[in-house]
Formats: structure tokens, sequence, C-alpha cells
């Protein structure tokens, strides 16, 4: 799960790291506002969930509430990679005399979280990795080790030579370090980290993803969750337990497992069409699942068939196809369907589909080849 | 032989009295598994099955010898169930769990580097070696005994190709399923030098998916250190970049993992990438049938030394009879002739296109 800077700074403002004062408006005469209380040169920085807002004109310096205001209009509404932005963080400016990149990245070829340190800071790290990969400090942190001071140390050392600036990257990274284990992360990272020319060190930008799968101990992130950057389709889909991603092609997909409904949308991609959506049904055959799996593709105005792709080893596959029949029935498609159901009672299923007329396919390449045929020929 | 499981395993069930553990159960005694304990703690004393509960994993352990533990607990408890496994004696543990936090598993993975246990998952379907045992939630019946060694992060996806290899009368020796987690015990390398010390394994089918490194690992290791035949498969080309897709792994992150970059990875490294799961079949049958032959000729250049040295021995340097062995590959007739040198090790892969 994404959050946006704002709200990654206040969880490092609460863990006791320095970043410069400054509150999100919605508005720009709010935005103006917040200059007012913080007076003096503030900078404007559109909220949306993607990286390069700088480069698309989302980050702008306001010497004057007024011009904050007038940024602050400019920005709230803009598109930036296709999310447009609906909130504005105005904040001090600071002056810059170095730029960091501190961040802890989980690396999953190592089973260690990553500490990365970077004097290379304000640019793109995975760039810099590219060109400067000696510009960069790697520490993978130990799970069963505590945190340690002179690990923290060990990459401020690496990056600064005054010493009071050392004590404070010290300081901010170990906060860093705790940030990541206590909010379940799987990223945290803070680019640029600036030190000031009265040497100062504070957490200009931050990112934080949190793991999904540490929702369940985090109340708390609920609140945080920002619903116009998710699709209402991905919303609604994960509100039914079911994983959805919506793509561009006519082909709707419902698939039971993760890698049998990425191969599914491959073979659909190969047999020369387009899928229209991921959608991983899971391993239960309840109706309900059917049903919202099926109300959720039929939304989507490009979808010309719909396949089903079951291979149902504990699954019951006539259980899958009673859930089918009732969806049809009560929500009565007008787009044709082709179901593949393999595995455990499929004889029984076979007979359940065939009492509705529902083209049923022997295997997942003819179910495939039969979607992509009846999209055709609807269109 | 298998690999991890095979008729000795004895299988304590964690999370047995749950709806999950109870289910399960039955269809591994079903299938043929020895279920020797469960465990939930507080239903000591019970029995699920016909399989006696214990509170405990050390009290199961200790009880019934079980050596393998399955998984079925809830993620909010697995974590404490995955510490217990590893504190208990068991010598291999598989979580079907999917759903435990990556930041847990950090620490699970390192503790049990540390206790010397193995681990298979979290959120994986399990492993079972056909006619021996079954370890998981897999269907047993699509499964046939035989020669190849199936490994994936898969689970549907997995059934689909072992129905397709079955089908083809390519049984199989061991399929694994390592799950669909970023943070997994057990990975793809670990399974190749499983197979590849496995007598019973003549291939192995690797099914990857977007997301991580783990393939291009494996894709080395293929082609430094396995003399068996692997076909790989992979699914997600055609997901779109920073999209979990599903499973917690499969994400295209910060531009890499790509379903291109690991294709490329394994065919670099000489290993046939299938383009559907009924392909892999087709390519597995064609590699052992290279092997075969390859053995053939090998079977040759061992025979003729040992007649030279009984020649030398009986004085007579006479030029021992070398048996030529003839076969067709691919519509050409190969015959190995006396005295050519067959490499024991091969070197590096060639690349077959």
């Amino acid at each position: 799960m994404k959050i946006h800077e704002y709200q990654a700074k206040d969880i490092f403002a609460a863990a006791g790291m320095s970043v410069p004062r400054g509150r999100v408006a919605t508005t720009a005469a709010e935005a103006r506002a917040i200059a007012e209380e913080i007076k003096g040169t503030v900078v404007v920085k559109a909220q949306v969930h993607v990286g390069g807002r700088g480069k698309a004109g989302g980050v702008k310096l306001a010497r004057t509430p007024a011009e904050a205001e007038q940024h602050a209009s400019a920005i709230l509404g803009m598109d930036i990679k296709g999310l447009t932005v609906k909130k504005v963080l105005v904040a001090e400016a600071v002056e810059i005399a170095s730029e960091a990149y501190v961040g802890v990245v989980m690396d999953r070829s190592i089973r260690r979280p990553v500490l990365i340190v970077s004097a290379a800071g304000g640019m793109d790290i995975e760039e810099v990795a590219r060109r400067f990969p000696e510009k960069i400090v790697k520490l993978p942190l130990d799970p069963l080790l505590p945190f340690q001071a002179f690990q923290a140390r060990r990459v401020a050392f690496a990056v600064y030579d005054t010493p009071g600036v050392i004590q404070q990257a010290a300081d901010i990274i170990g906060r860093l370090v705790g940030v990541f284990w206590q909010h379940d992360c799987s990223l945290v990272e803070i680019n640029p980290l600036v030190v000031t020319p009265g040497d100062k060190v504070l957490a200009v930008d931050a990112k934080i993803n949190f793991d999904d799968n540490a929702a369940w101990r985090h109340p708390e992130w609920e609140q945080m969750r920002d619903p116009d950057s998710e699709l209402p389709a991905e919303v609604e889909a994960k509100a039914n337990d079911l994983s959805f991603v919506k793509l561009d092609g006519t082909i709707g997909c419902v698939v039971n497992g993760a890698g049998l409904a990425m191969a599914t949308m491959d073979m659909v991609k190969r047999f020369g069409a387009e899928p229209a959506n991921f959608l991983d049904i899971g391993g239960s055959s309840s109706p309900e699942k059917v049903m919202a799996a099926m109300r959720i593709i039929l939304r989507d105005p490009s979808v010309r068939s719909i396949l089903f792709n079951i291979f149902g080893g504990i699954t019951r596959c006539d259980d899958v196809a009673r859930g089918i029949v009732q969806a049809v029935k009560q929500l009565k498609p007008k787009v044709p369907i082709v179901v593949r159901l393999t595995g455990t009672n499929e004889r029984e299923a076979r007979v359940i589909l065939e009492e509705i007329h529902l083209a049923v396919a022997p295997g997942m390449e003819a179910v495939v080849q039969q979607a992509i045929e009846l999209a055709r020929k609807a269109a | 032989m298998s690999i991890l499981i095979d008729k000795t395993t004895r299988v304590v069930v964690q999370g047995i009295t749950g709806r999950d553990g109870s289910f399960h159960t039955r269809q591994m005694i079903e299938y043929g598994t020895r279920v020797v304990a469960g465990v939930t703690p507080g239903k000591g004393g019970t029995t699920v099955e016909g399989v006696p509960v214990f509170d405990t994993m050390a009290e199961a352990v200790r009880r019934t010898g079980a050596n393998a533990s399955v998984i079925y607990v809830p993620p909010r408890f697995a974590v404490d169930a995955l510490y217990e496994a590893a504190d208990s004696g068991v010598k291999l543990v598989i979580c079907i769990t999917e759903g435990v936090p990556a930041a847990d598993m950090l620490r699970v993975c390192r503790y049990y580097e540390v206790a010397g246990v193995r681990l298979v998952g979290p959120n994986c379907p399990g492993v079972i070696s056909p006619g021996l045992c079954k370890a998981g939630i897999m269907p047993g019946a699509i499964h046939k005994k035989g020669s190849v060694g199936v490994v994936s992060r898969s689970g549907t996806l997995t059934y689909e190709v072992v129905h397709h290899l079955t089908k083809a009368g390519l049984g199989q020796s061991t399929c694994l399923g390592i799950g669909g987690d970023p943070i997994i015990g057990l990975r793809f390398v670990d399974a190749l030098a499983l197979f590849e010390h496995d007598r019973q394994t003549e291939a192995v089918v690797l099914i990857g998916e977007i997301g991580g490194n783990d393939e291009e690992i494996a894709a080395e290791y293929i082609q430094r250190q396995m003399t068996k035949p692997v076909v790989a498969f992979i699914a997600g080309r055609t997901a779109p970049p920073g999209k979990r897709m599903g499973h917690a792994g499969a994400i295209i992150a910060g531009g890499s993992g790509t379903a291109a970059e690991k294709i490329a990875a394994f065919r670099a490294a000489g290993v046939e990438v299938a383009e559907s799961p009924a392909e892999i079949a087709e390519m597995v049958a064609t590699e052992l049938k290279n092997r075969a032959v390859r053995k053939r000729a090998r079977i040759v250049e061992v025979t003729a030394p040992t007649k030279m040295a009984a020649a030398g021995r009986k004085g007579s340097l006479k030029r021992p009879e070398v048996k030529k062995t003839s076969t067709k590959v691919r519509g050409r007739v190969i015959t190995k002739p006396k005295g050519k040198s067959v490499p024991k090790k091969k070197p590096a892969r060639k690349r077959r296109s």
C-alpha cells in the first residue's frame, strides 16, 4: 500500500525525525493560509503516488502566500502520469547545501532488508545504481539483530565529514530503520536527505510503502488509504476478496490461482487478443465471489467475451458451475461466456452449465481460443 | 527416491482442528501420507480423522517421531507456528498459509537458517512425491509417479502443467510449490540442487513468474552446475509494471523482475522456455529422449577401456571390440565410433534454439 509524502512525513515526525514544517491543502485558499502560517518561502508539492512530480511541474517554490495560492491552483487538478492531483503539501522551503539518498529496501534474493545510502541524492536511485554504482553504500540488516548505533554511524561516515552532521545523519538513519520495522514497510525512502548551509539535517522528501500482508495488524492504515488513487473496480474486488487488475483488452478473464491467471492472460495475447483484466478468484468456489467477479468485469464496456479458466483441485467444479449459473441468471450478461472447468466433479459441472446453454471448453487453450472467437463475432 | 518427502516421512499437521487443517488431513491420509500427529493448542487429547492431537509441537514430535510438519494456520498465528515447528525437532516444515507479513518472514527464514531446518513456503500448495507422500493441498489424482521434478511458485498453474505431463505419460518424482511470496524458505536454486542429486529425477520443470530475481539466479546455477535438463515456463508476460498480480511476490518493481528478463536469462543459460503449459510436456519428452541417446553413447565409452586393460593383462594388446551404437535422432542416424570419447561432465551448456 502506498501513502502520500505528507503522510510519510507525519510518520517520520512522530518517530523523532527532522522534517520541514508543513501541512496538506485541498484548495488554493487553504494553501495560502498555510503559507501565511509558515511565513517565508514555501514549496507547494503535488501529492500523488508517483515519482517525477517535479519534472511534471507539480513542485513549485512560492515566495509569498499569494504565489502559493497561484501555484496550488495550477497544481490542483493537474494530471501527473495518469493521476489527478487532489492534494498539495505546503511546506517551508529549505536551503540546500547537499543532498543524499537514504532508504531501506527489501532485498528478496538475500532475504534481508538493505540500508542504502548514497551521496548522490535528489536523483532517481536506480539511475545512480546504473551510472554511479560506486556512490552507493549498502548495508544488509540481519533481521535477528536490533539495529545498532555503530551501523548508523558506519553509513553516516561514508557520506559526510562534519561531526555535527554525521551525528544528526546517524540519528535520523537509525530512526528510519526503526520506522521500517515498526510499521511493516516494504520500503522507506528519504530522497533527498538535506544538509542546510547551517549544518542542519532533515528529510525533505519522504516515501513509505506498507506491506499489504500486514494490514490486519495496522488498523490505522485504513484511514490513510487514498480512494482517488485506486480504481473503483480494484477497490470493489478487494472488498470481495478477489485479486483484480484492470487492463485494456476485450477478453474478460476469471481464473482460480494467480499464476494460472497470469498464464491465461499471456495465452490470450499469444492467440492475438488482449486481456481485459487479471482476476484471481482464489480457492473458494462460493457463488457470491463468482457473482462479484462477473459484476466487476461486466461493468467494463470494452469487454466482448468472458472466459472462466478453473482448475479445480480441492475446489469443486460443480460448486463453481452453480455460482456461474446463479450469476448469469441474476446479471443477465450481454456478452458471450465460455467456461473451462477441469477437476473434481467436472462432469456434473458440465451438465449444470449446459442447462443454460453456456459454452464449455475442454481445456485451457480451447477456452482462450473460443473466447477470442466469440469476441471477434460480437464485434 | 524423490526429494524432501517419501514413504518414511511422518507428518504432523499444525492447525489440524481448523477447517482447512482437518479437511486436508483427510485428503493426505487418503493419498497414503503417514499423518502421525496434529497440533492445536488446547485440543490435546482429541483426535481428528483418527490422528492424535497434541497441545504442543514438542510433545507431538516426542510422542510420535514426526519428522515433517505442514502448517494450515491463519496468518495471525502462522509465525508462532513456524517458530514452534523450527524448535520442535522436525527437519522439514511446509507452510501453506497465505498472508504472512514479510517482516516476519525475514526473521523466520533467518531463524530457520540458524536452526538448520528446511522451510517450504509460505503461501504454497505444498510438496508431493507421487505414489509416496503428499504434504499439501494439491489434488493427488492428477499426479503420476515418474522421473520429472517440478518446482513452481504457483498453485493451480502447477496443476495445469502436471495435468499435461501426466497425460503425456511423464510421471513426476516430486512436485513442490515454493510459494508466491517475496520472502520464502526454499528457493529455486535449492530445489534444483536437490533434484540434481536425486537419482529418481531425470529432468526438471521450473515454473516461474514475474517479480524478484530467483529465476535469474536459478538460470546461472543451471548453466554452471546442473547436468540434468530443465524446461522453464514464466507466467506474467502481459503483466503491467508496478501492480501486484495476486501473489505478494508477483510484482514488477522499479522496472525489474519482468518475464522477458527471466526468459532471456534462461535462454542464455541454454534452458528451453516453453510458450504454454502444454508445450512444457512436449519439451520435456524431447529432452528425456535426447538424454537417453547421450546415456547410451556413454555406455560404449565405458566398455572400451575395460577391455583394453584386460587385453593388456593377458599380454596380447589386441584391439578391443567396441560395439557401435546406432540411433536415430531427429531423422539423422548417429553412430558412436570406437574410441571416441564422450565427456563425462558437460562443459558449458550449448545454446539450443
